[in-house]
């Protein structure tokens, strides 16, 4: 029988030919681009052996940038853990108007991120929404978007906001899947609201918080079309991401080279915290 | 008592949906109003103003952006399923030290950001003739929703009986024939995910299509609405009905086809 199946094998090597072209091998030239001096389109380049890297470590801009990646990584997931997880609580109750709820907070989802950063634009501009509430209780309007500390917290928040839908959505599922009796008995021996859910919720939403964690870090890590619409990286280099970095070392300051080098920190940057991740999840699925 | 619980329910729940949405809100208002209005961006226009959104048709060719997106999104879904569907087939039929390698290959691809691979990935489009094709940007989203698709189908294949299989190559069919008849139509729910998941990925691509779509008459969507608010002092009313328009059609189809939306995010988080 296993032969039967042994031929088919060849359905999956369009799939590998383009991870081939498009993933592997790229991979390889990046590593070799990123031990040369190239601009990007001269014929000439050398091969400056690690220089790029060490130059990179000392860089203050890409030294900021990979702190401000940490930042919207982590500061997203956090968040997006804490509201997304009390927001599927709630509408994990029931009453009036909970499905709305589920259906309008996950609806940013699925707009482009790009697009919902120019939309939140709209609201933090100079002369914009939430600067006319601002001026309505008598405030001065805040140029909210030129400091790079305020930006970057607004950044995250936008990233927040609209990415809530998804931790929402896991969570809720996760609650749903929580067999009821649990409760009951729980109930019985007089546990308390908070014990309840110390002692049977958290502990059995465990592998809903990984995956929720996973998902939003990553999407953090990564994050790119926000900042290009809300501050293209302002003021300065203040809320440069790797990834927006990346970008700008190439197409802006053409040094390819040294932008291959920002390609690898940003790829190695993910990967330990995807192996982190998924070290966590194997652990906590002996435990159970 | 109980009607005062579930109205701080209702409450919370409003005000969180709330300002997730707001700006959309705000958008629509803004998009709805001439330049020369200067009333604040919450208060909507007495008489809609619509000339922006004629404007932003033409001065942003949204038609030839809408038919760019769609192109390059029916496209890709075409092929993710295709591709995904038949790499699935034998990985997760045929158990083996070969197919366990290629499955653990395929799902380290998934580790890796495209992004980071930008440079040398611009280069070799420019050196296929792929940049600002539709060819080249499909080839590249179809390459990075592959891995996550190919899970999905691999998952869903897996627990789908071996005795159907069995029972028809008994009768004597080939493994071909086995999911072309059997596993093929069985599909059909994972299938829903994978189109949704990979739909809304491709038609919402900035990152990619920023690169390999620099043609004017190549751009996509989100390319047409960036370069609108790119241009300073650019008409920012006429850009906000540029962004309502663009997403109407993902709207819409999320409020008419909502389980699946969900069900799509589900499939692929929990995996």
């Amino acid at each position: 029988m296993k032969s039967t199946f042994g031929k088919t094998n060849i359905m999956y090597l369009p799939a590998l030919a383009l991870f081939l072209v498009f993933v592997v091998y790229p991979f390889v030239e990046g590593i070799r681009i990123a031990f040369t001096n190239w601009n990007g389109f001269s014929q000439h380049f050398k091969y400056v052996g690690l220089t790029n890297f060490s130059v990179l470590l000392g860089d203050r801009n890409v030294r900021t940038a990979l702190l401000n990646t940490l930042l919207y990584g982590f500061g997203s997931t956090l968040l997006q853990q804490a509201l997304g997880l009390a927001y599927a609580l709630l509408l994990n109750q029931k009453f009036k108007g909970r499905t709305i709820g589920r259906t309008i907070t996950y609806l940013p989802v699925l707009i482009s991120a790009v697009i919902m950063g120019y939309m939140w634009y709209f609201v933090l501009q100079y002369d914009g929404a939430l600067n006319d509430v601002i001026t309505l209780f008598g405030g001065k309007k805040v140029l909210w978007l030129s400091r790079g500390g305020t930006a970057i917290a607004l950044i995250i928040a936008v990233n927040t906001l609209q990415y809530l839908g998804i931790s929402m959505i896991i969570y809720l599922a996760g609650l749903q899947n929580i067999p009821e009796m649990y409760y009951e008995a729980a109930h019985l021996d007089g546990a308390r609201t908070w014990r309840r859910f110390a002692g049977i919720t958290l502990p059995l939403l465990y592998p809903a918080i990984l995956t929720s964690v996973t998902i939003n870090l990553i999407g953090g890590l990564k994050l790119f079309d926000v900042i290009r619409a809300l501050t293209g990286g302002g003021p300065g280099y203040a809320t440069h991401s790797l990834a927006t970095l990346l970008n700008a070392t190439y197409f802006g300051s053409q040094r390819a080279g040294y932008a291959a080098a920002v390609g690898i920190l940003l790829f190695c940057t993910i990967f330990v915290f995807t192996i982190i991740t998924q070290g966590v999840s194997r652990r906590g699925e002996i435990q159970y | 008592m109980k009607a005062a619980r579930s109205a701080w329910k209702i409450g919370a729940t409003a005000l969180i949906s709330a300002v997730a949405v707001f700006p959309i809100y705000i958008t629509i208002v803004v998009s709805l109003k001439p330049q020369t209005d200067l009333s604040s961006f919450w208060v909507p226009p007495a008489v809609p103003f619509f000339p922006n959104f004629e404007g932003a048709f033409t001065i942003g060719r949204l038609a030839t952006a809408f038919m760019n997106t769609a192109i390059v999104t029916a496209c890709s879904i075409v092929l993710v399923v295709i591709l995904s569907a038949m790499a699935a087939y034998p990985l997760a039929r045929h158990r083996s030290r070969l197919n366990t390698a290629v499955t653990t290959f395929i799902l380290s691809i998934l580790m890796v950001p495209g992004l980071s691979l930008l440079v040398p990935l611009y280069v070799l489009l420019v050196h296929i003739r792929g940049i600002s094709t539709y060819w080249g940007i499909v080839l590249i989203h179809v390459t990075f929703n592959l891995p996550l698709t190919i899970f999905l189908y691999l998952n869903f294949i897996r627990a789908i009986p071996r005795d159907f299989d069995e029972a028809a190559l008994i009768d004597g069919s080939s493994a071909y024939a086995v999911f072309y008849r059997i596993i093929l139509p069985l599909l059909r729910p994972v299938t829903v995910s994978v189109i949704i998941l990979a739909g809304v990925a491709v038609w919402n691509d900035y990152q990619f299509s920023l690169y390999f779509l620099q043609a004017p008459g190549m751009r996509v969507l989100t390319l047409a609405i960036s370069s609108f608010f790119a241009v300073s002092g650019g008409n920012t009313h006429m850009a906000a009905a540029a962004a309502v328009m663009a997403i109407v059609p993902i709207t819409v189809l999320y409020v008419a086809l909502q389980k699946y939306f969900v069900q799509g995010v589900l499939d692929s988080a929990l995996k």
